[in-house]
Formats: C-alpha cells, structure tokens, sequence
C-alpha cells in the first residue's frame, strides 16, 4: 500500500531479555495505542550515534497482539552503530518510533510456503511460521546460524513446528541445498528470505534460474549486510573538488549530505534506486548492500546504491549529476 | 479519528452484482476505500487497492493485461495477489512494491468484499442471502451506488416499516400498518421486527399479489438485520384465518426484499436490493413488474426512499441539533445500531485502536 506520513510516536523500553549471547529482545510499549502488526512488519526507532539522530528498521517478533511491540537485536561489532544504542538502552528509557508497517506481507494463495531464515533474520520469519501454523497451512522453516547457540527463538519454533523446523549451522558442517529446496516447492509454492546479503542473492540467482514466477520470492533486506565488514573509506568526487572520510558506522550516503553533496534518496535500504551515483573508480571491492541493482549491473561496478553499498576500504572516486559548477 | 468511524471493516460488503464484473476493470469505493474489481481468466474475481504502489493514479485508469493490471501511467504491472511483477526502467523489482488485495467471495449473485484485516475473513460468514440465489424465491433487482446518505439510514429506514404509510402510500403503506403492534427481538448478531395485521383489507401492491379479489387478509412483515449491514424482509399476505400466523402460508404469497448495504463514506453507500417472490416463478413479466415497481425513474417504491434518505442525510448535514430524537417504531433500528455500534467497539479493542497494519 502507498506509505502514508510516518507518524512518530513516544515509546518506553519496559523489558529485555538475551534469547543469545548477542540477541537481545526488547519489549516497547508505546506511548500511543497501534495497530497489531502483521507477519513481517518492522518498527523502526530512533537512534543516537556520535551524536548524530537517524533511524534504524527492526521486525517485530511473536504476535505482539497486547499492544506492545517485541523486536530482536543482534549487537553488531562492526554495525553502522544503532545495535549499539539499543544495547546501551535500560529497563524505563524512553526513545521514540515509528508505528509498525509491513513492506514483507505474507501471501494467502499459496499451496506452500517455504521459510528461509538466516541468523537474526529469523525475526520476520519466526512470526510468520506462527501466522501460517494458526492458519493450518503447509509451510517448512529453513533457520541457518554460525552455531546452535546462535539460533534464537529455535527452541520454541521447534516445540511448535516439530520436523517442519529445520536447523543449520556452520560449526556442524551441515548446509542447505538451495536448488533442492527450491526445486521441491509446487509451482505455486513462494519463498520468503530473510538473512545476509551473501544468502538472498544465492536464492535470487537460484529461483530466477528456475523460472519460478519472481513476485513469488519475497525477501526483505534493511540494507545493514554485506559481503564485507563495515570499514571506514575515503570519498572522492574529482568534479567537485571534494574529498572526505565515511566512518565505519556512517553511510556513505550520510557521509555525502554531511559534506555538503546535494543528494536525492527515498528509502534508505538498498530498494529504489534514487541515490545512485556513478563510479570513476576504487581501490577496494564494491560491496553492493542494495536488492535495486541485479547481479549483471553490481558486476559491471560502474554505479552503487549510496544508502547502503560501501567499498571494503580504500578509496572509493565517484561522480555526481551536480552541474551547478 | 478512528473512533470516528461508523461502520465495521472486518466484515464481507457486497460490492457488485457478478454479472457486473467481467474482464474490464472496475472501480468501487467501499469503507472509504478505493478498489478495483476484474475477473481473472480462470473466472475468479480479484480486488485490488485502486492505487498505483508508484505514483497513486487509479489502477482503474490502466488496463488489464492476462490476470493482471498494468498501471495506465508508467506501467507498473500488479499481479491479483497486489504484487508488482514489472517495473520501468530497472532490471529488478522493488520487493516492498504492492497494492493492498482485498479477499472476495462470490456468493447468492453479488460479489463480497473484505476491506478490513486480510487474515481474519472467513468466507463461511458471508450473510445469509438465500433468498437471492435465483432458487426458492425469484427476483432482479439492482444497485443504488453511491446513494447520498449514511449506510445506518437505509437499515433505519427497512427496519421501520411504518414509513410505508407515508412514503408509499398507495402501493404497499396503508394505516393498518401504523394502526398495528410490533414485536422487536434480538441476538448477539440480528434483530427482528416483527408485525402481524390480521384480518385486514390488503393494500393495493399484494392484492394484486394474492388475485383474490375481496377476500381479507393476514399481513405479515418479519424484517431481520443481519450485522454489519444486511436486512431481510419476510413480507406477504395470506387468506385470513387460513393459518398464516401459525406458519401455514399455502394460502397465501410470500415475498422477500433483501438490502444488502455497503458504506462508500461516512455519508454515502452502495444499497443493493431485489425483491423476490415464490410464486408466479416462471412468470418473467411480473419479475419485470416488480423491479419497475421499485425502481422506474424516479416512480417506483425505492426511489421514493431515495429521495428521503439523501433529503434526510442533507438535513442531518446542515442541522447543527443532535441529529435524532426517537420514538417506540425506532426499537428495531436502534438495536440494529447497537449491534453495529458493539462490532466497532469490540473491532477497536481486538486491534489496539484499528485493524491490522495493512501493507503499506
């Protein structure tokens, strides 16, 4: 549906709980009464990082249906800083959000539904196993994590799916076979994906391989993974002159508004494609964060997503469409 | 503003007669909402949110192409699921790109629509219209759209019969209905008014129903609201002292007027009607009677309520005094308002203030 004004609102923090030894769960209750989300919704929140205000998309997790949201945070070393707020947050802390909204929607007219969820993205996957297990209908969940420590909530989702739950982690060496998994759905089967970029690009190249209708692959990505760990880099633009660092915890499209480059940009995930700018050259690896470009252009490295792609370190020479002089 | 709000969402509206949705696309606004109605190629109907996930022009405005519509500005294309399967310019496709699908059920001739929280409809709780299948009872009828008025005023005006008296005197009001008691009942989900005029001289319309010509009657009017917004009405007469209130009506003529009543706004609805009968079935001439006697430019017994409802929505606009006082004839449309009035509240309270987040 057409996003409508985000309407922000006061929340406080009233619990948190450690599911792993870096999730974290926090329970929110606004200061406003809000609609119960759907499967697949997110808040987003209000953070502080160097001082800095911006704002960072969390899935709930479970029903939520008591007027409360319940998020997941994994702290991320070397995230672009907002894990580390939420961690830093106590029982009582007030904070501001915005009301849930769901841009990955569960589907009703599927004869079987797949789930595949890697590490923390198991949030938006975990409340919707719940919704298709309510719903009577036929689905399997997927969970892949670094080692079973790591898999939140897979205690539970095991008590309540049984065998439908399947767990994968590196440490056991065991892997999930994508093209079979895929291959095995009915034709009218759809597959939702929620984990690290490296995970979603694989499955994007496998379905498209399998002729499989695209709009029956649903995934959704906050832009915040990537193939490399977040390092700070050096910003040159030749044709206005300027040159500028971009902090590990920064976005490089942050870091660009911060120097005074006109920008455009909309979602600020890696989706629409607005706050592209060309590529003159890099010393690093691009690493393409966005589901906007397909793997054909990423290769090309001619242009990047600013909201969310990064270069592994270096420099990174880009042009802009500024022609003010 | 929400509390506001005078109708329920998580309830089945009729939107269209089926034969009205075909493979063209069509707009209708339903509880404030803009929607567009197709018939996929496998001949189910598909409702979508009439907005482009783009830019908001009406999908209405656009074309279908297969199941799905390609949106008249930039060719955005939305599967019947609300899922954009093109888009312009760009090699993928934003996978937060979706119009909301409204689920639908094709039940007794008209189309049903959900506009509130996609999981909660369940097609077992479409109303009961029966009556309308074209089966025991036989009838066309037709659609007031977008019919000036609150959807709370069409359930006040066939849950109190007595208006007959006065706006359709000569047909089917006489001063035995004013003159005659009433029973009001009611469950967690309907109210019945019910009224029985025994022995009585019938009113033109169901003498000419009955052909018996000089014999007296009993009446009967068995009006049931359904929630949120459907009302059945059990009417006819029968030879008197036949055994008609007793439940023998095999000397007599029965008929049913359905109104199913969908909210467009907060001040303007959708009313679809049919009047059907179980007698004289075959008889396609009098169906055709029957529908010109209720609609026929302007003389027929609905168009006279038309011109009541919208001249009493207008009244209520420009009056600045609590809109209604009322009076005993009022106790079937006041329960029938309760009942509305109890879904919203418990709609409210399940979802924290509205319905679910929709996709956005």
């Amino acid at each position: 549906m057409a996003s409508s004004p985000i309407n922000w609102l006061g929340a406080r923090l009233l619990s948190t709980q450690d599911v792993t030894p870096d999730i974290r769960v926090f329970e929110i209750e606004p200061d406003a009464s809000v609609p119960i989300p759907s499967p697949g919704s997110h808040i987003q929140v209000v953070v502080q990082i160097d001082g800095r205000t911006e704002t960072r998309s969390y899935s709930t997790v479970g029903p939520c249906n008591d007027g409360r949201y319940r998020i997941a945070v994994k702290l991320l070393s070397d995230s672009r800083g907002g894990s580390a707020y939420m961690w830093a947050l106590k029982p009582g802390a007030r904070f501001t959000i915005a009301a849930a909204r769901n841009h990955f929607t569960l589907g009703r007219d599927s004869s079987f539904y797949l789930l595949l969820a890697g590490g923390i993205g198991i949030t938006p996957i975990y409340s919707m196993a719940l919704a298709l297990l309510e719903r009577g209908a036929r689905f399997r969940v997927l969970y892949a994590a670094r080692t079973a420590r790591d898999l939140a909530f897979a205690d539970d989702l095991h008590e309540r799916l049984g065998d439908r739950l399947r767990r994968v982690t590196d440490e056991s060496g065991d892997k999930i076979d994508l093209e079979a998994e895929i291959a095995a759905l009915p034709s009218d089967g759809e597959l939702y994906v929620c984990g690290p970029i490296g995970l979603l690009e694989a499955v994007k190249r496998i379905w498209r391989a399998s002729g499989r209708p695209i709009e029956r692959l649903r995934f959704e990505t906050f832009g915040n993974s990537g193939a490399f760990a977040s390092e700070p880099f050096t910003v040159a633009i030749p044709r206005l002159g300027v040159t500028f660092e971009v902090p590990a915890n920064q976005t490089l499209l942050d870091a660009l508004q911060a120097n005074g480059v006109a920008m455009i940009s909309d979602c600020r995930r890696g989706e629409c494609g607005l706050c592209v700018l060309p590529i003159l050259s890099a010393d690093g690896p691009i690493d393409h964060r966005d589901v906007f470009f397909s793997d054909t252009e990423k290769a090309t490295g001619k242009k990047l997503c600013t909201c969310v792609s990064r270069v592994a370190g270096g420099t990174l020479t880009l042009d802009t469409g500024d022609r003010a002089g | 503003m929400d509390n506001a709000r005078s109708y329920p969402l998580n309830a089945w509206y009729a939107a269209a007669w089926v034969q009205e949705v075909g493979r063209s696309l069509s707009k209708r606004k339903i509880c404030g909402q803009d929607i567009v109605l197709y018939r996929r190629t496998d001949g189910e109907v598909a409702a979508l949110e009439d907005a482009c996930w783009h830019r908001l022009l009406p999908l209405s405005l656009g074309f279908l192409r297969g199941d799905e519509v390609v949106c008249g500005y930039h060719g955005l294309v939305f599967n019947p699921a609300g899922r954009c399967t093109y888009m312009p310019a760009q090699q993928t496709i934003n996978p937060s790109a979706c119009v909301k699908a409204y689920p639908v059920v094709e039940r007794h001739r008209l189309v049903w629509i959900w506009p509130g929280d996609p999981a909660l409809a369940d097609p077992s709780t479409v109303p009961d219209f029966r009556w309308n299948d074209g089966t025991d009872f036989v009838g066309d009828g037709g659609t007031f759209y977008s019919l000036k008025c609150d959807y709370r005023l069409v359930i006040d005006n066939l849950m109190d019969l007595t208006h007959e008296t006065y706006v359709h005197a000569g047909s089917i009001g006489d001063e035995n209905i004013t003159a005659t008691p009433f029973d009001v009942t009611h469950t967690q989900s309907t109210a019945t008014l019910t009224r029985w005029m025994i022995d009585i001289e019938p009113p033109p319309f169901w003498a000419r129903q009955l052909g018996r010509p000089g014999v007296r009657v009993d009446r009967w009017q068995i009006v049931t609201f359904h929630l949120p917004s459907v009302v059945d009405g059990d009417v006819g007469v029968a030879v008197t002292g036949t055994g008609a209130p007793q439940g023998d009506r095999s000397q007599g003529v029965n008929g049913h007027f359905l109104a199913a009543i969908t909210p467009e706004t907060d001040t303007s609805c959708h009313y679809f009607w049919n009047f059907v009968r179980n007698y004289r079935r075959d008889d396609e001439e009098l169906t055709r009677a029957l529908t010109l006697g209720h609609v026929n430019n302007g003389k027929g017994i609905y168009d006279q309520d038309h011109v009541v409802l919208e001249a009493q929505q207008r009244a209520i606009e420009s009056n600045p005094r609590s809109p209604f006082y009322n009076l005993n004839i009022d106790a079937g449309a006041m329960w029938s308002r309760r009942l509305i009035d109890e879904m919203i509240a418990r709609e409210l309270a399940g979802g924290h203030g509205q319905v679910r987040a929709a996709a956005e």
